[in-house]
């Protein structure tokens, strides 16, 4: 069966070396005997043989064209239902197509399936999901194991090629842990690069889409075809995209790299400091400057982002309420009754604990003390990263303060879950560009990540730091 | 001026704030490009942003921000540069985001102040606090079936300005003159249709009583009023409720009230621990809106000229008093008028008086009549101009006038032409009036006795036979002059 990257599918596609169908067919084969890590919420076989159909009559050049590609079903599309893994949406058609899945079917590619994740973007394993929990690929017999979150399908997806990339979305964390987790590359660009028009919204002011892929090269292909300026997203920026691929370069000779103090955390598994220095040795051999930065309110990072992503988030499910669209409880004598009995039933534990945190923490008499304090230190923190930039190209870190844990660990614990996320909230609540690659094992074999933070806009920095180091690690 | 009203035991003052919510006048609405026409088939206007479905996202609608600025300007208040949109979040079935998109903290207009003009001439300003912008949201239709509730989305997302005045309010009838006089300013700048029945401008009312001089007392809101009489009606109900409530020993609960238009009665509707905790923070779907001076600039010099502006030269252009010039310009259609008409004849100028005369009296009685708008009165400008030429110039006399008019009203000719057709120029030949009066003298000879005995008042007997005589085409002064010269002689 076909197995390869992005990369070099597109010249053997364009070589004439496997067809479009040939190559689309041994991913839905594969896609059937990996049935069981529940990687989709939606997959359709008869859907992937009518795109392949209409792209076999379709003559015209298209940079992906023929490219299975994994959809977060997050994402809102015409020709696949949307749920947010969430029941409260579970026989949900969009009759309009998110911006960024718009822009890889003009690019031709062919969308596979909807991914699995945890209920509207909330969590870490992928395991708040209303579709169950994804398996990630890469757990040994009887011993399952998460693939992180919330884009775990997406993920796993990559990682056991049923797929050539897939989309994610990153609120604190949810592309680059699970790419870390799956041991695969997993890029969270800039907020306001790709526009969030037509993505269920967790988080308004930190969502943001982004890519995985087998390797930086090809994330850097795919991050080219969904970001750009959209004028129905406010929060979308006006930026020239590069062509991130050609432009990548992995002499790093001169650049320094910003290693923050802050992130060396009692109790981080020697595993991970290891690969930490490791990645630092690495780059000090390519001719790369190493400069300890101080990120001192990183450590106000996790609360700060569980007040604000909350407080966001109960605002945005509020639309989910059983009057227009989505679940609808039976039970319904009035409409206090509809709303609380939809909802009820409707959401799951997680996205209720959310909502009720966001709710708290907005509340007359709280505001100022939770929501206004951390819009400070927000402030503060990306004030912190403005100023350490001054000193360094890119910042290197751990992605995850561990690799993937077994199933169903930490279910019970949310604090524990949401610790996950420690060493990518403060680029999130930033709004800066993040990568993780595979970089190194654990002492079980899996694969740990390296994240990799650059300056606003400044993608092409961190693919550059990201492929050099993928690089120099094969 | 005795704004007080009396209790059982002592006067009392009320103190009215009042919040009004006026549709801004734009084509599409606040964060999406649905049409905002009224009257259109149910959900006919919803867009995927105005039904809230996933992954929307509001956009600005520029047009609208504008309309705000102009109408701030208008409202002579503070454009603030920085305002911010907040989500008021609460539940509701024609509430589809589950939250309404308002500006709470940094509204995009600050203070500002309006003038009412009383009829005594005198005048008094009401400050206003803010106008900020906001989506209206839909309607729950419930008289449809029995025991389903069913909702319209044509209205959700439409563009509304909220002004808010501060409690300088004393009377119903100030009330009633700060909204009219904001609606005549709103629709000046053709920011607002200013159509109370359509809902295009309602308000809420805030009301507590006070003993003069006593600090503010414990205020209630009424909700939704859609009419200037509603809004009299309201706060007199509601202030006489608070008193005898406050008279009796009571104390008035802070409550959100509702007004019974068919029993003219209010009932609450919450009280303040049932009042909503909307959890406001700014929208992170937009962002700040900025408005550079520049802008605002622009903006202000796009503005026409305001009733206030328009008043002052009508008083002095044309030396109206302060409330026949505001009388004038309380609505565009009626300066528009009154400038169309005068304008009409370069004689006209020195007769401006008359003009509002025939304008606010004559003219406006008949449409009142006939139940029809001024901008669509039968009787143009020109026509109204030439009909006041034909009284200024002698050639019909104001009674008679009166009469033109009205057929002018119904068969649309002109005044020249019914004048002529029914032969009714004033008699001014002095020898044709002196004829009729010598005629009169001889009939009535007793009469005359009588009035050079002293009756005085027989006077008007031989003018009404004259007149009478001349079907009401003599000029009435010369026909006084000359009876009056034609009896003393007898003497």
């Amino acid at each position: 069966m076909y197995k390869s990257s992005l990369k070099q599918t597109l010249k053997d596609l364009d070589t004439k070396k496997i067809s479009i169908r040939e190559l689309n067919q041994d991913y839905l084969n594969r896609i059937k005997e990996n049935e069981n890590l529940n990687v989709f919420i939606h997959f359709s076989e008869d859907n992937v043989l009518k795109q392949i159909d209409n792209l076999e009559n379709d003559n015209s050049a298209k940079k992906l064209k023929g490219i299975p590609i994994a959809i977060k079903d997050l994402f809102c599309t015409k020709s696949m239902p949307t749920t947010a893994a969430s029941k409260i949406l579970e026989n949900f058609n969009p009759t309009y197509e998110s911006f960024v899945t718009q822009k890889l079917l003009d690019e031709g590619s062919i969308f596979v399936g909807k991914t699995n994740l945890d209920e509207f973007a909330m969590g870490s394993a992928t395991n708040t999901s209303f579709f169950g929990n994804t398996i990630n690929p890469l757990s040994k017999e009887n011993e399952p194991l998460a693939p992180g979150g919330s884009s775990g399908g997406s993920a796993a997806a990559v990682a056991a090629d049923l797929c050539l990339g897939a989309t994610g979305t990153d609120t604190g964390g949810s592309i680059r842990q699970p790419a870390s987790f799956c041991g695969v590359v997993g890029i969270k660009p800039t907020y306001g690069l790709c526009s969030r028009w037509g993505i269920a919204a967790f988080a308004s002011s930190l969502d943001q889409a982004g890519i995985f892929s087998h390797n930086v090269e090809d994330a850097s292909i795919l991050l080219q075809s969904i970001a750009g300026f959209d004028q129905r997203d406010s929060t979308s920026a006006k930026v020239d995209i590069p062509n991130y691929f050609e432009n990548l370069d992995d002499d790093l000779n001169g650049k320094t790299v910003g290693i923050p103090k802050e992130y060396s955390i009692d109790g981080t598994p020697m595993e991970i400091s290891q690969i930490w220095e490791d990645a630092i040795k690495v780059l000090e051999k390519k001719g790369v400057k190493i400069k300890n930065i101080s990120l001192p309110h990183s450590k106000y990072a996790l609360p700060t982002y569980y007040i604000i992503a909350p407080a966001e988030a109960s605002s945005n499910l509020a639309r989910y309420d059983g009057v227009k669209y989505g679940f609808r409880s039976d039970e319904i004598d009035s409409l206090d009754e509809m709303y609380e009995n939809t909802r009820a039933q409707g959401f799951g534990r997680e996205v209720k604990r959310r909502i009720l945190i966001g709710t708290y923490v907005l509340s007359a008499g709280y505001y100022d003390a939770y929501y206004l304090k951390a819009q400070k230190v927000r402030k503060l923190i990306a004030n912190d990263f403005n100023k350490a930039f001054k000193e360094c190209d890119f910042i290197v870190t751990p992605t995850a303060p561990s690799a993937a844990f077994p199933l169903n660990e930490k279910q019970n614990d949310p604090i524990k879950m949401y610790l996950n996320d420690v060493f990518t909230v403060p680029a999130s609540l930033a709004g800066l560009p993040g990568i993780s690659i595979p970089f190194g094992k654990d002492k079980n074999n899996l694969p740990l990540g390296i994240q990799i933070l650059g300056k606003h806009f400044d993608e092409q920095q961190v693919f550059n730091a990201a492929v050099s180091l993928e690089r120099s690690y094969e | 001026m005795n704004n007080l009203i009396k209790g059982e035991k002592h006067d009392w003052e009320m103190v009215i704030g009042l919040e009004i919510h006026a549709q801004v006048k734009s084509n599409s609405k606040l964060f999406s490009s649905s049409s905002t026409k009224f009257g259109s088939l149910p959900n006919s206007q919803v867009s995927l942003v105005d039904a809230a479905m996933p992954g929307m996202l509001p956009v600005i609608n520029k047009y609208c921000v504008e309309q705000a600025v102009k109408t701030g300007v208008g409202l002579n208040a503070k454009i603030n540069n920085y305002s911010v949109f907040d989500r008021k979040n609460y539940f509701y079935a024609d509430l589809p985001q589950g939250y309404q998109i308002s500006q709470y903290k940094y509204p995009i207009v600050g203070e500002g102040k309006v003038t009412i003009d009383f009829k005594d001439g005198t005048s008094k300003d009401i400050r206003i606090v803010r106008l900020h912008l906001e989506q209206d949201a839909g309607k729950s239709l419930h008289d449809q079936n029995p025991s389903k509730t069913y909702v319209d989305l044509n209205r959700s997302g439409v563009a509304l300005m909220e002004i808010v005045s501060e409690p300088d309010i004393r009377t119903p009838d100030e009330a009633g003159m700060y909204i009219s006089k904001i609606r005549s300013i709103l629709m000046y700048l053709d920011t607002c249709d200013g159509n109370m029945q359509e809902g295009s401008l309602r308000a809420d009312v805030n009301i507590s009583v006070r003993k003069p001089g006593d600090e503010y007392g414990t205020r209630c809101e009424i909700k939704n009023l859609n009419s200037i009489k509603f809004i009299k009606q309201a706060i007199n109900y509601e202030a006489k409720r608070q008193i005898e409530i406050l008279e009796s020993g009571g104390s008035i609960e802070q409550n959100t009230m509702l007004f019974n238009t068919s029993t003219g009665k209010t009932k609450p509707m919450r009280n303040k621990e049932e009042a909503h905790d909307y959890r406001y923070f700014p929208d992170p779907d937009l962002l700040p809106l900025e408005i550079s001076k520049e802008e605002i600039g622009k903006i202000k010099s796009s503005i026409p000229e305001l009733p206030d502006e328009l008043k002052n030269k009508f008083i002095e252009t044309y030396k109206l008093s302060n409330y026949d010039a505001s009388v004038l310009t309380a609505e565009k259609q009626t300066s528009d008028y009154f400038n169309e008409t005068i304008n009409s004849d370069s004689e006209l100028k020195n007769h401006a008086k008359i003009v509002v005369n025939w304008i606010t009296s004559e003219l406006f009685s008949l449409l009142n009549k006939n139940n029809q708008d001024l901008n669509k009165s039968p009787v143009s400008p020109e026509n109204l101009g030439q009909l006041i030429k034909l009284i200024s110039t002698n050639e019909i006399s104001g009674k008679i006038a009166k009469d033109v008019l009205e057929d002018m009203f119904s068969s649309g000719k002109t005044a020249r032409q019914i004048v002529d057709e029914k032969d009714l120029q004033q008699v001014t030949d002095q020898g044709e009036i002196a004829k009729v009066i010598d005629e009169v003298i001889a009939e009535n000879p007793k009469m005359v006795e009588q009035y050079l005995a002293g009756k005085d008042k027989l006077l008007g007997f031989f003018v009404g036979k004259a007149m009478k005589l001349t079907k009401g085409k003599a000029n009435p002064k010369m026909l006084n002059d000359i009876l009056k010269q034609k009896l003393n002689k007898k003497n």
